[in-house]
């Protein structure tokens, strides 16, 4: 078990790719879904046409594109940074999607007192709207992390060194399959548990 | 969560209007001016695609995707029925466990496990169940969900009737239960299978020629990359949002049919 260390590694990676993903999907998604349900129009096509197109395509073909189409037109940054944005922008659309199926569940009762008590649309959404979603878009945006968890591997695929790849390379070399790929699915289950007990504690912590 | 607005209202939205346009159209010019200044709007690289072999080549790789995409389905629907009533006979914890541990496992990984590690063990797959198995397999897991939910929405009323018929258990499920779920589950059944779609690109991983693999193999050949994956990108993005419409539209009408 020498390699343990490596092994070690590719967790970190993982780990590290999970959260600065989570982050820029979460911080994207909000701004996606005030877009969806705002008042204007355009910027509602526009949102629209953001999920839609980011939940149609798979991931593994904004992959392809980002990491071998931007050096063509010029535009290079590094591997990691890629995996990070293209993985923030995918998940994004399943994040506004979340927050605004959150926002629905909210009995429309509630916006039309909150108009009544002469709300503007960003005043209604920030004390009314948003207390009452949030503890239902716990749970969701829970789910959004263990898929995006999962989601992460397919980094390995366009050469980042994270959890699959290196279980995939350790393996090549010591040919113990059973233990390195059963120990990689571990460390899987061990981060989605990590995830569903943090989302679980976040909704107690919400429920008043 | 907005009042009809007023005439200021209606002027002040507007301009918002405006100048949304304005940053919309600021942006797409940028990126324009960059697919330009390296030359990729070069009306030569995008021709060859007005052209019957290059989109008959494209079209052998979708229909490599559906065939992939129906097997899995097939298969994981089959296995998911059967983990769905697993976890809800007296006997829960073997299809629990298979169910919570798959829902938390990377496809990828399984799939190198199929392409790396089953080869030294003497079995070596044909490419398309290289890709189909451990799809199925995961999949599998998220239809035992998809199905459970569905059960658990028909009325137990329903079942209890059945019962009340003289109809065996198995006759039960066949013939009362098991329709109604399925009526359910459509829309997200429906949404699985995109996103069962979307994971057969990972043939690019085990190089069966399904779309991705096919936009790869035709970019190495004609190296134009980004137009390639951009029509690669554009074809699954026209048969998913027809699935996702599918399933939006069977979702209306059993939200009008249960009313």
């Amino acid at each position: 078990m020498s390699h343990l260390p490596a092994l070690v590694d590719g967790f970190l990676t993982t780990l590290t790719l999970v959260a600065l993903s989570f982050a820029g999907a979460f911080t994207l998604g909000l701004v996606v879904v005030v877009l969806r349900v705002g008042p204007l129009p355009v910027l509602r096509l526009v949102g629209t046409g953001y999920v839609e197109t980011f939940q149609n395509i798979p991931l593994l073909v904004w992959l392809v594109l980002f990491v071998f189409g931007l050096p063509e037109i010029g535009v290079r940054f590094p591997l990691f940074t890629t995996a990070v944005v293209v993985i923030s922008l995918y998940e994004a659309a399943y994040v506004a999607e979340a927050l605004r199926s959150g926002v629905n569940t909210v009995a429309r009762g509630q916006g039309e007192a909150a108009r009544a008590l002469g709300l503007t649309f960003g005043q209604s959404l920030r004390h009314v709207v948003v207390p009452q979603a949030a503890r239902r878009v716990v749970q969701p945006l829970g789910n959004i992390g263990i898929a995006l968890t999962m989601n992460t591997s397919l980094a390995a695929v366009a050469g980042v060194v994270e959890l699959t790849a290196s279980a995939n390379r350790i393996n090549l070399v010591e040919a113990l399959p059973i233990p390195i790929f059963v120990g990689a699915g571990l460390c899987y289950a061990l981060l989605a548990a990590g995830i569903g007990g943090l989302a679980g504690v976040l909704e107690r912590r919400l429920a008043t | 969560m907005f009042d009809p607005p007023g005439p200021r209202g209606r002027r002040r939205s507007r301009i918002a209007t405006v100048l949304a346009v304005l940053v919309l159209a600021a942006l797409l010019a940028v990126a324009v001016r960059r697919f330009d200044a390296a030359g990729q709007l070069d009306p030569a690289k995008w021709r060859p695609f007005l052209t019957w072999p290059v989109w008959r080549y494209l079209l052998t790789g979708l229909w490599a995707t559906v065939l992939a995409a129906a097997m899995t389905f097939l298969l994981a629907a089959v296995a998911g029925l059967g983990l769905a009533f697993g976890r809800m006979s007296s006997f829960p914890w073997p299809f629990r466990a298979y169910i919570e541990v798959m829902r938390t496992i990377p496809v990828l990984l399984l799939i190198y496990v199929v392409l790396f590690v089953l080869p030294a063990y003497g079995l070596d797959l044909p490419l398309f169940w290289k890709l189909v198995l451990p799809l199925a397999f995961s999949h599998a897991a998220q239809f035992a969900e998809v199905f459970r939910a569905g059960v658990l929405a028909v009325d137990r009323g329903q079942a209890e009737a059945g019962a009340s018929l003289g109809l065996t258990q198995a006759q039960n499920v066949r013939m009362i239960v098991l329709p109604q779920a399925v009526r359910h589950v459509l829309p997200s059944l429906v949404s699985q299978t995109v996103g069962l779609l979307k994971d057969t690109a990972l043939g690019y991983v085990v190089s069966y020629l399904e779309l991705l693999q096919s936009g790869r193999v035709l970019a190495n050949f004609n190296h134009l990359l980004i137009q390639t994956f951009l029509v690669v990108a554009l074809i699954y993005l026209v048969v998913n949002a027809s699935l996702s419409k599918l399933a939006r539209h069977l979702e209306a009408r059993s939200a009008r049919s249960a009313r």
